[in-house]
This record gives C-alpha cells, sequence and structure tokens, in this order.
C-alpha cells in the first residue's frame, strides 16, 4: 500500500467502493496526507533536522560550486514523481495524479537511510513500478512504500537502514503527531484501523515483556518513535491496499501486530515492515478471491 | 499495449529493479578479500609498510581493567562501564625516547607508565614515579590522561581526568611526580572522558579543558535512583557540564567555562584543540554522544561562541566518540574525523569528516562531510581514530579502533537497543527500562581499519599490513617509538591488551621530525603549526595537547616525504603569534627548533 490513507490514484478497475468514496471526498480531503505528511517533514526538519544532506564534490563540480550537498529525501519524491508519471503514462494512457507518489517519495525519504544515493531512488522506484506491477483486478496487493522499504532492508543491509531517529525524545512531537493524524484518520473513517493496531501493540508488549523478562516499557518504547507514527498512520491505514469491512481491516491490523510479534521474538528489528509485507498481500487475495466466489455464485 | 501486456512490461521493470538493488548491495559491501594472503613483504610492497604486534618482546604486558559501578546498573553494566582503556604518549624524563602512560579502570587497579628504556624495550615505572595507585575506592577510577608542561620548567605535567576526582601531578624534573590537585583549584568530581591542554588566550600558559560526560553530581558507584541515562539518544543535553580552566601562571587554575561562553552540557567523549577557523586561537571541537557535535570558536581569547549548525557539523545528531584533526589534502587546512556508530542492518550513522570549504575563515566557517566520498564513513562502531603518515609517502592515513561489548558471539543485543533507542524520553532516561545485556556482544569482535591515503581518497589496507586484532578498541596513539623516522602505533583495549604495532616503512619514502619548545609561547608549545612546502605542495600539522578519544599522541610533529623529497621550507606559526622559516631543512633528520625570544 501506498502510505496514503486516502484512495488520490483513480486506476482502472479500481474497485468500484473506493471510487465511490473516493467521489465522496473533497478536493481538500485529497490533499489532507500530502499535507499532513510534508508538515511533519517541515516541522521534524526545522526542530530536529531528521532531512538527511549528504555532501557532494561531484554535484560541486558540476554545479560550479553552486551546490555543494543534496538532500536524498528529495532526490526519494523526485524518483517516485518521475517514476509515476512515465509509468502511468505508458499503463494508463494519461497523466497521472502525483498526490500518492509524492507521499510515497516522502515516506521512503524519510524512512529509509542510507549513506548512499542509490537506495532512495531505487526504493522510490520499486515501489512505484510495484503499483502498476503487483495487481489484480485493479487493486493493489501490496503497500508500494510497505513493499519498497521491506526489500530494500532486506535485500541490502549493508547499504539501508530504517528510520531510528526520534523526535528528540521529547512528548509534544508525539502528542501533536498523534492528535493530527487521529482527526485526519477519524474524518476518514479509518481511526478504527489505527486504534486496533496501537491497542494490539500495547497488548502484545506485555505478551513480549512476559517471554522476554524485559520491561513492558522496553517493549512499548518503539511505537513511541516517529517510525511507528508514520507506519500507522500512513502505511497501515492506506485504503487501496486494506480489505473493504470494518470488521476485517480490524481483523487485519489485529494480524498485523500478531506476526509482528513473532518477529520481535524472533530478534527481526524491521518487524512492522515485514509483518505488514506478509499480512497485505494475503488478506487482499483472501477478499479478492472471496469477492469472485461471490460473484461466481 | 494490452492490459497484461503492459502488466508484463511492468513486472520486468520492477524485476529490473530488483536485480539492480542486488547488484549495488554487493557492491557497496566492498572487502579486502583481494589482499589477505599478503605476507610482510608484498604489503611492504605494494602498500608502503608493514605492522607487526611486538608489545610482549618490548616488555608491555597491560591489560585494561573496566570498573563495577552501582549494582543497581548490574543488567547493563557493559554498556555502562564501557570506556577507560587510553593512552597517552610523552617524553618524561626528556633522555629523547618517547614513553607510554595507560590509564587503568578497575577499582584499586593500577596504572602503568612505561618507560622507554632506549633498548628496544619499556619498563614500567609508574609505581616508582607515584602515578600508579589513581583507582582507589572513593576516588573514582580513571579514564584518560594528557601530558602538558603547565609550569613552563620544561618537563611534561600530568593531569588525570576520571570518573571521579581529576588529578594533576607536577613532574619534577623527570625523577618523579607531585600531586597538586588540590593547590592547582582543580574541580573535585568531574565524570569525564577527554580533556585536551590548550593555550586559548595565548598568554604562554597552557591551560586546560575537562569535558564531563556523566553530570559532575553523579557518583555512580552510590546510585539512589536509575534515573541517569541519556534523555535522548540524539539530543541529550542531561550529560555532563565542561570545564575550561586558565593557567593563572602561578600553578592555580580558574574556573572560566560560564564567563568564556562555554555552556555544554552534552555526553562528550572526544575532544580537540586547534585553530580550526583560522584565527590564530585554538577552538574547541567536542564529539558529542547522544547528540550533535559542537565547535567552539574561539574569539580572540575572549570569549568563545558555538557554531556547530552554522559550520555545518553540528546539525545531525549522531554518536561522537572522537575529533581528530588531520590535512588530508595537503591544503594547509585541517579536516576534522568524527566516530560514530554504523551496524549492518540496524543504524548506519556512519563517521564524518569534516572537510573546511576554502575561503571561510572565523566564524563564517564551513564544513561538508565528506567521509562517504572519501571511503572512510562506514567503520562499525568506531571509537578511537588518528591521522599520521604511517608510509611517508606524503598523505596523511587514518588509523581507527573499533568494537563495543565484545562477549557472547553468537548472541547480539542490537535488536534489543534498537527497542531503547528509539523510545521517548521518559524510557531511556531511566536504566531500568533498558533490557538487560545477559551476557550478549554489541558490535564486537570487530575488525579495525587503516586507510591508507592515496593522494585524497581512502582505501582500507587493515588486513594486509598486519592488522588483524578484534578487540574493543578504544584510543589510538602514533608515535616514533624507536626514533627511526617512522610512526609506530599504540592501541588501547576496552578490558583487553594494550597492543604496540611496530611499523616496518619502504626504505625509499623519505621523513622529517620537529620537535618545537616554546619560549614566548608555552614551552610545550601546544598549538604551534608548522606548515612543511616540498615538491610544490603543503602539508601542516600543528602540535596537540590531546585529541582522538582519550589519547596523545607524540609531542614531535612527523612528516613523510615521499620518494626524493625537496624541501623549500618549513614555517613555523607560534601560538605567540611569531613566524620562523626554516629553509630546506635536511630531510631524514628530527629538528628540534626553540621560539626566538
Amino acid at each position: 500500500m501506498s502510505v496514503n490513507p486516502i484512495p488520490v490514484l483513480a486506476t482502472p478497475g479500481a474497485a468500484p467502493q473506493i471510487a465511490k468514496k473516493s467521489q465522496l471526498l473533497s478536493l481538500d480531503n485529497r490533499y489532507l496526507a500530502p499535507l499532513l505528511i510534508t508538515c511533519i517533514l517541515i516541522v521534524g526538519h526545522l526542530t530536529y533536522g531528521i532531512i538527511e544532506i549528504h555532501s557532494s564534490p561531484v554535484l560541486n563540480k558540476l554545479t560550479f560550486g553552486l551546490l555543494t550537498s543534496y538532500s536524498p529525501t528529495f532526490v526519494a519524491i523526485l524518483a517516485a514523481l518521475g517514476v509515476e508519471l512515465i509509468l502511468g503514462r505508458l499503463m494508463l494512457g494519461r497523466w497521472p495524479h502525483l498526490a500518492s507518489a509524492y507521499i510515497t517519495g516522502i515516506s521512503v525519504g524519510i524512512l529509509i537511510r542510507s549513506p548512499e544515493l542509490w537506495p532512495y531512488v531505487l526504493c522510490s522506484a520499486i515501489s512505484i513500478a510495484s503499483k502498476y506491477a503487483l495487481r489484480i483486478r485493479g487493486r493493489h496487493l501490496w503497500n508500494p512504500s510497505n513493499l519498497g522499504v521491506s526489500l530494500m532492508l532486506f535485500l541490502a543491509p549493508a547499504s539501508v537502514t530504517s528510520l531510528s531517529l526520534q523526535w528528540g525524545n521529547e512528548i509534544w512531537p508525539m502528542i501533536v503527531i498523534w492528535c493530527l493524524g487521529s482527526m485526519i484518520l477519524y474524518r476518514l473513517g479509518r481511526l478504527h484501523i489505527a486504534a486496533t493496531y496501537a491497542a494490539a501493540f500495547a497488548v502484545l508488549a506485555l505478551a513480549r515483556s512476559w517471554a522476554t523478562g524485559d520491561s513492558w516499557l522496553a517493549e512499548v518504547a518503539p511505537i513511541t518513535g516517529p517510525m511507528y507514527q508514520l507506519f500507522i498512520f500512513f502505511m497501515i491505514t492506506d485504503p487501496k491496499t486494506t480489505t473493504r469491512a470494518k470488521w476485517s481491516q480490524c481483523a487485519v491490523a489485529l494480524l498485523v501486530a500478531v506476526v509482528e510479534m513473532i518477529f520481535r521474538l524472533n530478534q527481526v528489528v524491521h518487524a512492522p515492515y515485514y509483518a505488514l509485507f506478509l499480512v497485505g498481500p494475503i488478506t487482499n487475495l483472501a477478499e479478492i478471491w472471496w469477492d469472485s466466489r461471490s460473484q461466481f455464485r | 499495449m494490452k492490459g497484461s501486456v503492459k502488466q508484463v512490461f511492468a513486472i520486468l521493470v520492477l524485476a529490473g529493479l530488483i536485480v539492480t538493488v542486488l547488484v549495488l548491495s554487493r557492491r557497496s559491501q566492498g572487502t579486502q578479500d583481494d589482499w589477505q594472503d599478503l605476507n610482510a613483504e608484498e604489503s611492504l610492497q605494494r602498500f608502503g609498510f608493514h605492522l607487526r604486534e611486538v608489545s610482549k618482546e618490548i616488555g608491555i604486558d597491560f591489560t585494561h581493567e573496566a570498573p563495577t559501578l552501582d549494582a543497581k546498573l548490574d543488567a547493563i553494566m557493559p554498556i555502562i562501564a564501557s570506556t577507560g582503556a587510553s593512552v597517552s604518549v610523552v617524553d618524561f624524563d626528556r633522555d629523547g625516547w618517547p614513553d607510554l602512560y595507560v590509564v587503568n579502570s578497575g577499582e584499586g587497579s593500577r596504572n602503568r607508565l612505561y618507560r622507554n628504556q632506549g633498548d628496544g624495550t619499556f619498563k614500567d615505572v609508574a609505581e616508582e614515579m607515584g602515578v600508579a595507585d589513581l583507582n582507589q575506592p572513593g576516588t573514582g577510577v580513571c579514564t584518560g590522561a594528557i601530558w602538558g608542561d603547565f609550569d613552563n620548567d620544561g618537563y611534561e605535567d600530568l593531569l588525570v581526568f576520571k570518573w571521579g576526582r581529576p588529578e594533576l601531578f607536577h613532574n619534577d624534573a623527570g625523577k618523579g611526580f607531585t600531586r597538586v590537585t588540590e593547590r592547582a583549584g582543580l574541580p573535585k568530581w568531574v565524570n569525564a572522558n577527554s580533556a585536551v591542554w590548550l593555550d586559548f588566550d595565548n598568554d604562554g600558559h597552557l591551560d586546560l579543558f575537562i569535558a564531563g560526560y556523566w553530570p559532575e553530581n553523579l557518583d555512580i558507584w552510590h546510585l539512589s535512583s536509575t534515573k541517569i541515562m541519556p534523555e535522548s539518544f540524539e539530543y541529550a543535553k542531561n550529560g555532563g557540564r565542561k570545564y575550561l580552566l586558565r593557567n593563572r601562571g602561578d600553578g592555580t587554575f580558574e574556573d572560566v567555562t560560564e564567563k568564556m561562553g562555554i555552556a555544554s552540557t552534552r555526553w562528550t567523549l572526544g575532544v580537540a584543540a586547534g585553530n580550526l577557523c583560522g584565527t590564530g586561537h585554538p577552538d574547541l571541537f567536542l564529539a558529542n554522544e547522544y547528540g550533535l557535535s559542537e565547535l567552539y570558536a574561539n574569539q580572540d581569547g575572549k570569549r568563545f561562541v558555538e557554531i556547530g549548525w552554522s559550520s555545518g557539523i553540528g546539525r545531525a545528531p549522531k554518536s561522537g566518540m572522537n575529533a581528530s584533526f588531520g590535512d588530508i589534502h595537503n591544503q594547509g587546512r585541517f579536516a576534522v574525523y568524527v566516530t560514530n556508530v554504523s551496524e549492518m542492518e540496524y543504524l548506519l550513522q556512519g563517521n564524518n569528516m569534516w572537510v573546511p570549504e576554502e575561503g571561510r575563515f572565523g566564524l563564517e566557517t564551513r564544513y561538508q562531510n565528506l567521509a562517504n566520498f572519501l571511503g572512510v564513513e562506514t567503520a562499525g562502531w568506531s571509537w578511537g581514530a588518528q591521522f599520521g603518515d604511517l608510509n611517508n609517502d606524503g598523505w596523511l592515513d587514518l588509523y581507527l579502533v573499533n568494537g563495543y561489548i565484545s562477549a557472547d558471539r553468537r548472541q547480539s543485543y542490537w535488536y534489543d537497543y534498537s527497542k531503547i533507542a528509539v523510545a521517548n524520553r521518559s524510557i531511556i532516561y531511566d536504566a531500568k527500562n533498558w533490557p538487560a545485556l545477559r551476557g550478549r556482544s554489541l558490535s564486537g569482535y570487530q575488525q579495525k581499519c587503516l586507510w591508507i591515503n592515496q593522494g585524497g581518497k581512502y582505501l582500507n589496507v587493515a588486513i594486509p599490513v598486519g592488522v588483524s586484532d578484534a578487540y574493543d578498541g578504544r584510543a589510538v596513539a602514533m608515535v616514533d617509538l624507536w626514533n627511526r623516522g617512522v610512526l609506530d602505533v599504540v592501541v588501547a583495549n576496552q578490558k583487553g591488551p594494550l597492543l604496540v604495532y611496530r611499523n616496518t616503512v619502504a626504505k625509499e619514502n623519505q621523513w622529517i621530525q620537529f620537535e618545537l619548545e616554546g619560549s614566548r609561547s608555552n614551552r610545550s608549545a601546544i598549538g604551534a603549526r608548522v606548515r612543511l612546502f616540498w615538491n610544490g605542495q603543503q602539508q601542516m600539522q600543528e602540535v596537540s595537547g590531546g585529541n582522538g578519544h582519550a589519547s596523545q599522541n607524540q609531542r614531535r610533529l612527523h612528516f613523510g616525504l615521499g620518494k626524493d623529497p625537496h624541501i623549500g621550507r618549513a614555517v613555523i606559526e607560534w601560538p605567540s603569534g611569531q613566524t620562523q622559516t626554516l629553509l630546506a631543512p635536511e630531510v631524514g633528520k628530527l629538528h628540534a627548533v626553540r621560539e626566538p625570544q
């Protein structure tokens, strides 16, 4: 799924329910998620410098000293937009709306960390390409950025890690993001997914605490970091790659938390990404199969 | 295109991208496999030098001990009691042979002062000199030492910094040491991991900067609470205060920290002083763990201004553990090397090589991090690092030690570490929330790095040139131990042996050395610079009062010159402001130079 709780990219063959919902959303709503993630990026950078800056003697030479460094976050955004434009034009025969790619680019730029440039470019490109390559009956199987980030972390562990920064360890940025994110999700009718996942994480942290002997606070600690805020508000709630019924959305969120716990008990540091990577497509396929079976009947 | 054909096309694109990731990922994991089997002769031929570990042969048999702190910290004791191994070089008796001082950190353990006997061997004389027994319970434990002649009597005096009471010893003409801590007016308790001698106001008297790590009001052996940890992994400011102690010139020091504008309470692990901003006064660079590095620009000895953000070095928080300076491009300005933490899969902070932008000085000083471009970015859990021309080819090489906790090889603490590292302040701050270590390793058994400078870019040749130890390294010092015109390497390891790597250098590469002595400037000549001009290039070096991580190199300055050098001149810039030029100084010789009155 893209890290976008709003169905901004209308694609041929998209499920009628999504299209209907899309029509119901106002233009303002459609830009809410991009605005939110842009705000997070800007505020996060101004207060805690979360945007990576890479010095580049090559760039310095090419621009005759005008530019001495670049931000891979912006490169990730540009790569996502570029690939979306090319593939969208080729696959759909028209210029696609870029909001979804923009969010994917920002997510990639924030969520992965690397001293190299190529992981940012390729992660964005893989994320966008997966939207066009991995779909059945017009539906995405994976959230694009979840797939991109998971693949990069799995295939290039020496070059790529996940975001492990904090918002300065202060409580207020966390509260602001949770409040804003919750308000937006409530408006979009997807708060129940985030709430189910967060509650399940907290409860399962108790189980992990019992199993590992570490304190509950140590087990619940990761969810207080910004990586999880992006994961919860922009990934697991993506309408394009979650199931349709409210109860099944909650069930999927719960299942993601359970699989994540299994990964965590096996000390897999990228547990949430991998859990969603596995659970997302399976539950989507199950729903597609169920729908086709119902239609056949 | 039909829908299905389009989808196949998209799948092919996706597959191509994934294959590209695999290829680039493999390429990024550059190895030294091609050179693993080089013998000494081959590495000498190929890289111009070879190192051999000789500590036992030369009479050095020292193993560092770690402290045992308050039992409330037992679950994570190895994480907390993880520093203290230190080495500093001094010729304390002025016999022309460099000696070594190493501190120990176990309660009741003894420090060692290895006197160079001039016959290739060393003898521990710490007990008879009175600088061995400095880890008595109640006084804290040693974490490092630096040497500087604070009373200008010609003999290097000793500051031992501790997690506890810092100690100052006056050198009695190389025959013994007298403890002068109280008379000098040193603070009663500083939990420090680094310190540096400098003459910040260029008045000819060495001043002292001691950088606190833990808060100074904390006795880590007797804790009332476990809420002692950093408040953040990136922006912690609840560490120890710093002490800038001005030498009054009468054997006493006054605390001018606040007056001089130094307000940092970050968790400093590495500090170095040098004329970074080109103003003629020593600036202070602080490498801070759990946060941003800081650069205090010296304003004519009257005040320091922190320019970390504007200079670029204090924008991205990392885990700074080392600060060392080197003119890596032979351009006459210092780059600053700061070490951080990198661990595959978990954290890739990368080390920083801060290279100054041309034409910017004073408060306008700007740096760019070129560590990735130069090839010195990723080196595990990095600690001390030092610049020095190990193959005498005229370019400064870089030696780095790494490794945090080498315990159970099969189990890693990294997963648990990553849980707590992203937690909110209220969780991190309390040690009892940290998962127990339970005998696991944390970035243990790491291969050290030795990068040779190939005229700007660096190449790691540690294994082929003979560096294969995997102890938990902390401090590195470079010194010409046997007066042969080559730099040897001394490494202090946490809970490990002191290693001495004897260097053999290709004969065709030439060298020159300078031993400076101040007269109007401080007698140790700390802060004095030598610019050497030869074969159409220049290299600048500065006498340092301590740098890296808990270490101090030899006082004399060593320049490798490569083959067939033609030296034009050596220009000495004394801290007093005087400039002295030596025309065509002789190659292959140590030049003792006293500052003109």
